[in-house]
């Protein structure tokens, strides 16, 4: 059936083409012009038609910036997230704000200088004085950007640590995250994917006496106001560890381990408290009300941010931030290294 | 009325080229195994245009599924068959879908289907020659590139599924069958598709640098070239220096997959087997893959450039404004380019001291890109722009390239690539930067000089509807994926339903998905006006534009050697639009300097 209709639409789209050519040829030899020549009337319509262009470009950029911003990621919940969320502000007003001079300079000059036959254009080949301005100005712009841009990069990549930064290791593998707590003495022992066997799954060395308190979860619960060092390994491919809510991604590349370095500022009952997150999840509740899914609380994520295969949309682990005390319970629970294997 | 006076002029030239004409055409040697680099031009159109399609009909499949998620649509199980069960498309299927779209748009239809055509169309015709340097290689450089295409098309249709690690191929996930489907058979016929599109892009290459050096007609110093063959050249040498390392990238690759190497592989452990590749690193294929993945954007975009210079030069019927400032910015983006790679790599843990550097060095392009937008506006100042379709893409591709641009710079600061990286904002930015201006470039190129490929003319009024609609779906599905990203949406999602937290960004995907759509079916506009126009548009003027430049003093027929008689000499710039003094107002580079007339 579907390949009759299939079919009967082919030919119908056929007839119709050629119909439309005949009226075409048809349309062309009445009219007295050319048809490929450029009249004034067109120059005015082309015109106008780019001029108003330019405003609707304009007017949904602000609709979009109005209506969408809620909906972006909430406030950042590591202390580098603040001084990251700065810098993307402030450099995003200096490109709207470019976007928004340039554009309609463009648009408006389009419409502004529409051609008409009476007319000529003016002979203006350069100035040098003009293109040095607009080679010296961005320059200026850009060198700011730059200079503050590494500034807050060289803040968050060697952070200055007043304590000494808890240390976990994340595993990625084809399609799931593990997480290695590095125990009692803060120091994780050695481990390669070479030494995977049987209930070793992520290939810790057993001989190595610093990994026998090491602690093997598949959630990540993290003490506030602690700075935490992650130490990413891979299995098989290269994965990205994405933390957005924390401003924070590194990936997770087999053969060699990866640092980045955070400290969560905000726990997640306190987020799950503020009024702006608070707004979201009712959002959120009220779309999956109506899709009959089950309700949503907030959470913080990882998720894995470099293609990795064919689950890899749904690779996540759940991250709780929590206070000091919840955390040390939290911890006790889970066993050793030396007790699961 | 100054065509008519051209009609005539052309109409004697038709009569004179025909003792010109040395030897006798049989359809294989003028239509398929041609050494001309008019005809050569015409193939790579063609060819590219239909890889085009390919790539264009794959994005609005997976739009698709990005937009209605896990629904079923008929449409997908009869274009994938197993690889949509019940029209709801597997995963993995999605996963090749994005990989051979961003494959065959980057390289066959942007890079061999833009540079391809216009360069071999131009280069001699603006240069004033009668062909490439060599016709042969130049024959054979299509060919690898036919080759290519067909490698890569008959990839779609293997048992294991077509390529699917992305089109940055990044191993182990490419380099290992076990990890997906895609990486079988697929990959290797990607990596075979790919050689020979090397090759035949460093032949093209090496003959467009040759030409443009060394044949250029008497008077066509470099500083008279048109914009649009510096840009032509600067993108071959770009090619030459940078392709090769993308092949022995491949070719590292094609070791470790098919002969034990280890150059990329180390301590894997996969689909529970354990291999025994050590000492090699992923990282090294990504700094080769990037050093030549940097330049190709460039490759794709200063062609387009250059069209446009030219376009919007003739349809303001002014002197591009600044031509020493285009031709030092190009030169400069060049240079750049080769030295920003690390920023596709801020955070594959590479020592954060080299991020810094390369946030440099990135942010730098943006001032001799913002001297081209500037540039290109203060041509319109006091034009007396001609809306034709060609000038209307032009302008499209100066406002893209702006707010793509801009973009760049939150993507190339190390710090703020942390937490944008590979997400939806990434994919706005170079869609709209490269993706959207080349394809702009392209389309003001088919409009602008198709009387000059085809000795018609294409329609205008269709035209003008192809710009307005592709111009306002390729914003609304761009655009909104800046917010998109910002919400932190990782790009290459199957779907994004299994975190709550994008469930607020659905309708923004099914906003995009509509423009998406509605931007494809436009297309065929497009396909239709061009097509239309080969066999039944009007007949073309030799110089419909009114332009300068050499192209238009060529006969419409196509002829071998492009000029009966003499090649013409140059005096002039290619820009002396509305020039005082001069009645009309364009001077042709052939007419010679009045007495006490000031060369530009």
């Amino acid at each position: 059936m579907s390949g009759i209709m299939t079919l009967i639409v082919l030919v119908l789209a056929v007839l119709t083409a050629l119909q439309l050519i005949r009226i075409f040829e048809l349309s062309s030899k009445a009219r007295q012009t050319a048809e490929y020549e450029v009249t004034d009337r067109d120059n005015n319509n082309q015109g106008w038609l780019m001029l108003l262009f330019g405003i609707g470009l304009i007017v949904s950029l602000f609709w979009m910036l109005y209506e969408w911003s809620p909906i972006m990621l909430p406030k950042p919940a590591s202390a580098h997230g603040t001084e990251y969320d700065d810098l993307m502000t402030i450099s995003m007003i200096v490109i709207i704000t470019m976007f928004v001079l340039v554009q309609p300079i463009l648009f408006y000059f389009a419409w502004k200088y529409r051609g008409s036959k009476d007319r000529k254009a003016t002979y203006y080949e350069h100035n040098n004085r003009l293109e040095f301005i607009w080679t010296i100005v961005p320059a200026v712009v850009l060198a700011v950007l730059i200079i503050y841009g590494m500034t807050t990069w060289s803040n968050v990549m060697n952070p200055k640590n007043e304590q000494e930064p808890l240390v976990i290791e994340l595993y990625a593998q084809q399609f799931k995250w593990t997480a290695r707590y590095a125990g009692q003495d803060n120091q994780l022992g050695y481990a390669n994917v070479r030494l995977i066997k049987d209930a070793n799954v992520i290939g810790v060395d057993t001989l190595d006496t610093k990994g026998s308190d090491d602690k093997i979860t598949t959630e990540i619960h993290l003490p506030v106001g602690r700075p935490v060092l992650f130490k990413f390994r891979s299995q098989d491919v290269i994965h990205s560890a994405y933390f957005p809510h924390f401003r924070a991604q590194m990936n997770c590349v087999p053969g060699m381990t990866t640092l980045f370095q955070f400290t969560p500022t905000v726990t997640t009952a306190e987020m799950r408290q503020d009024a702006e997150v608070q707004a979201k999840v009712a959002r959120i509740n009220q779309i999956r009300t109506e899709k009959g899914l089950e309700a949503y609380a907030y959470d913080y994520l990882l998720l894995c941010n470099k293609i990795c295969g064919s689950a890899h949309y749904n690779m996540q682990m759940n991250i709780v931030v929590e206070s000091e005390e919840e955390y040390a319970k939290w911890l006790a629970e889970q066993k050793t290294v030396a007790e699961t294997l | 009325m100054a065509d008519h006076a051209h009609d005539h002029a052309h109409d004697h030239a038709h009569d004179d080229h025909h003792d010109h004409e040395h030897h006798v055409d049989n359809f294989w040697t003028k239509y398929v195994f041609s050494i001309d680099h008019k005809m050569i031009a015409k193939q790579f159109l063609i060819t590219g245009m239909f890889m085009g399609i390919i790539g264009v009909f794959m994005s609005m499949l997976f739009r698709l599924q990005l937009a209605w998620p896990g629904e079923s649509f008929p449409i997908l199980e009869t274009f994938l068959g197993k690889w949509a069960p019940d029209g709801v498309m597997d995963p993995n299927m999605y996963l090749a879908l994005v990989t051979i779209h961003g494959t065959i748009m980057v390289f066959f239809v942007l890079t061999a289907g833009l540079s391809g055509t216009f360069s071999n169309l131009l280069i001699p015709l603006q240069v004033g020659a009668r062909d490439m340097a060599s016709g042969f290689l130049n024959m054979i450089s299509y060919w690898f590139f036919a080759a290519s295409s067909v490698v890569m098309v008959v990839s779609l249709f293997v048992e294991t599924g077509p390529a699917s690690g992305g089109w940055t191929v990044y191993p182990p996930l490419s380099a290992l069958p076990q990890a997906m489907p895609g990486s079988g058979a697929g990959m290797t016929l990607w990596l075979v598709s790919m050689t020979l599109f090397i090759a035949g892009s460093l032949i093209g290459s090496l003959n467009y640098i040759v030409t443009v050096i060394n044949l250029r007609t008497k008077g066509m110093s470099m500083t008279r070239l048109p914009l649009t063959i510096w840009a032509f050249l600067v993108t071959a040498i770009l090619g030459v220096l940078s392709f090769p390392v993308l092949l022995s990238a491949a070719l590292l690759l094609v070791f470790d997959r098919s002969m034990g190497t280890s150059f990329y592989l180390s301590d894997i452990m996969v689909a529970g087997e354990m291999l025994t590749n050590q000492g090699g690193s992923p990282i090294l294929f990504e700094h080769l893959f990037w050093f030549l993945g940097h330049p190709e954007v460039y490759i794709i975009l200063l062609p387009a450039l250059g069209i446009t210079s030219e376009v919007i030069a003739t349809n303001s019927r002014k002197p591009i404004f600044g031509y020493r400032a285009m031709v030092g910015s190009i030169l400069a983006i060049a240079f750049l380019s080769f030295i920003v790679w690390g920023h596709h790599m801020f955070v594959t843990g590479m020592n954060p001291f080299l991020g810094s550097v390369f946030t440099f060095t990135t942010l730098l392009i943006a001032i001799p890109s913002a001297v081209k937008a500037f540039n290109y506006i203060t041509t319109l100042w006091k034009g007396n722009i001609r809306f034709t379709p060609a000038m209307l893409f032009s302008i499209g591709l100066v406002s893209t390239f702006v707010a793509g641009g801009l973009t760049g710079i939150i993507l190339g600061d190390s710090a703020l690539d942390i937490n944008v990286h590979d997400t939806y904002f990434v994919v706005a930015h170079f869609h709209i930067v490269m993706g959207l201006s080349a394809i702009f470039g392209m389309f003001a190129g088919v409009y602008h000089w198709f009387p000059k490929m085809y000795g018609r003319m294409m329609n205008k009024s269709m035209g003008y509807l192809h710009f307005w609609l592709t111009f306002v779906s390729a914003y609304g599905v761009f655009f909104p994926m800046h917010f998109t990203g910002l919400a932190g949406l990782p790009r290459r999602y199957y779907s994004n339903a299994e975190f709550p937290i994008f469930d607020e960004l659905q309708d923004i995907n099914v906003i995009i998905t509509m423009f998406a759509i509605g931007g494809g079916i436009a297309q065929l506009i497009f396909i239709f006006n061009f097509f239309y126009s080969m066999w039944r548009g009007p007949k073309a003027p030799q110089n419909p534009w009114k332009s300068n430049t050499l192209e238009w003093t060529a006969p419409v027929e196509h002829i071998h050697g492009n000029w009966p008689g003499a090649i013409p000499e140059v005096h002039r710039w290619a820009y002396d639009y509305s020039k005082p003094g001069h009645e009309e107002d364009f001077v042709p580079q052939t007419t010679p300097l009045k007495d006490g007339e000031h060369a530009h």
